[in-house]
């Protein structure tokens, strides 16, 4: 009965030969760019950030499996792409302690208590990232990057806030104030290029999210060095590319992710320009995963002959 | 136990039938009160008071209330006693009376209440009206410190309100918002569940015999049993 719920067309299939496992380390290998360019700007404190993520994502996942008897998915590497995005959307300053705190949440109450991978109702990287933006005040206090001399402590979004454009080489390169992988936008670039070429993702939600994200900041500005500064800063490269086209919590159809991507736009514009919150990339994020089946019920594809 | 000892129906309320945990009545105050320990207990016995009283008069005119007009019935005595318990709660222990604010006043409106008034009290004798009652006010109570306990502690570093001053930098303030309440709620629910794993009411118990709804409702099961 629920087998049937999988066949999306007659046999004979062909497998594509990608497995959760291989996905998942196509993702990994995508982000490390903006890992690499984390460590490089902020400290070698970003790797043992990154590193604890990581292990307690995948210890997490394991013990729960194992106690609640559940098929082991702690190997798929799921459970390590969502401890690296935790890590690279923390500050580099942040307490050892609340990244394994939020590493457990995201894994343990989004992602394992709904069912394991597949089942999650919202991202658990983007709900940690809130659940620990809502419990810890280091995550509002970011990190000064570590190669350059910078004694301010605004991020490019409170600068733009206060009425000044930050340089966009400082915004391209990374070397601003803000999380670990979320400053330096031409890793996070190289990464889309890589998802694309590997057909991991499709262009729908990333471009639409980011480019509705421009045209409303540009019609609000009425500046494009602006609206191009606000695309490039906080978190909205990161979650574009990376969370917002997680499988699982994220529409099917190209014309649902054209929606979930114009959704989140406008969600984030309107948080950043009217929110108490600088940043609104995770909740718009969130905010569309919930909406996610209204989304593809909406934009299903009507069957050949089927009855409507 | 004998299902109608006198203990049973005391004890009910407590684990087995707990109207927060096993029920989910009373969602609302249990979620809005819950940030302070001292908060949520106030709120249980302001609640268990209200309970034990109403039950009892309920049950006393069980036969003279004509069932047409029963609910409107309940609400008035339920307001008539919530109005004691706000005064009296105003006058000994304001600061009390100024942290439960509003939701001193919304016990008129507390599912438990109403649900024991309908599921208990109007068809059972006083006595065990009044037991009932207390099984079930001392349940709220319970729950309520359960949930504010470890939403305080985690969330605030505090007891009701005394600070625990070494938990100060480890505290997670996620716990004392909203959906740290929910979080709190639905993990404790899931506990209770398994420690009344196979002893719990089931959901076919509540049938319509026993729904507030069931004189206006337009369900076909409903009306088959009206007919009945």
């Amino acid at each position: 009965m629920e087998n049937n719920m999988l066949h999306i067309s007659a046999s004979p299939h062909i497998h594509s030969g990608k497995s959760t496992a291989s996905i998942m380390r196509d993702v990994i290998i995508a982000l490390a760019p903006a890992s690499i360019a984390g460590a490089v700007i902020f400290g070698l404190r970003a790797l043992l950030i990154i590193a604890v993520c990581v292990a307690t994502c995948v210890v997490c996942e394991y013990f729960y499996n194992v106690i609640v008897k559940r098929y082991q998915s702690a190997g798929d590497l799921s459970a390590a792409v969502t401890g690296l995005l935790i890590a690279l959307n923390v500050p580099a300053n942040i307490p050892i302690w609340q990244c394994i705190v939020g590493s457990a949440f995201a894994i343990i109450l989004v992602k394992c208590v709904f069912g394991g991978i597949g089942c999650n109702l919202v991202n658990p990287a983007i709900t940690a990232r809130i659940f620990m933006l809502v419990s810890f005040g280091s995550m509002a206090t970011q990190a000064m990057p570590k190669i350059v001399d910078v004694t301010a402590g605004a991020t490019p979004l409170e600068l733009i806030a206060g009425g000044e454009t930050p340089a966009m080489k400082d915004l391209l390169l990374g070397t601003t104030g803000g999380a670990l992988g979320e400053t330096c936008a031409v890793a996070l670039i190289l990464g889309f290029i890589y998802l694309l070429a590997r057909r991991i993702i499709t262009w729908h939600i990333p471009v639409v999210f980011v480019a509705s994200v421009f045209v409303l900041s540009y019609l609000s500005e009425g500046s494009l060095e602006t609206a191009l500064a606000l695309v490039l800063s906080g978190g909205l490269l990161i979650g574009a590319i990376f969370m917002a086209t997680d499988y699982v919590t994220s529409p099917p159809t190209a014309w649902g992710k054209v929606l979930f991507g114009f959704g989140a736009g406008l969600l984030t514009f309107l948080i950043r320009k009217y929110g108490v919150y600088p940043e609104g990339v995770s909740f718009a994020i969130l905010f569309m995963n919930i909406l996610t089946p209204y989304i593809e019920r909406l934009t299903s594809h009507k069957i050949f002959g089927g009855v409507k | 136990m004998k299902k109608n000892s006198s203990l049973y129906v005391l004890f009910n309320g407590i684990l087995r039938e707990n109207p927060v945990l096993v029920l989910i009545l009373g969602t609302c105050p249990t979620l809005a009160t819950t940030t302070n320990v001292f908060g949520a207990f106030g709120m249980g016995v302001a609640t268990l008071a209200v309970l034990i009283c109403s039950n009892m008069i309920i049950s006393l005119l069980r036969k003279i209330i004509p069932d047409s007009v029963r609910i409107p019935c309940y609400i008035v005595i339920i307001a008539g006693f919530v109005t004691v318990v706000q005064m009296l709660v105003h006058a000994f222990v304001p600061a009390l009376y100024e942290m439960l604010g509003v939701y001193l006043a919304l016990i008129v409106v507390n599912c438990i209440i109403l649900g024991r008034a309908e599921m208990f009290a109007s068809k059972n004798s006083v006595g065990k009206s009044a037991l009932d009652g207390l099984g079930m006010g001392i349940g709220f109570t319970l729950a309520l410190c359960a949930i504010a306990t470890i939403r305080e502690v985690v969330g605030a570093a505090s007891f009701a309100g005394i600070a625990i001053p070494f938990l100060e930098p480890l505290k997670i303030e996620f716990f004392v918002k909203a959906p740290g309440g929910m979080v709190v709620y639905g993990l404790l629910i899931a506990l209770v569940g398994r420690l009344t794993k196979g002893k719990s009411p089931k959901k076919k118990d509540f049938t319509c015999v026993g729904c507030p709804g069931m004189s206006f409702c337009t369900k076909s099961t409903c009306n088959v049993k009206k007919e009945v």
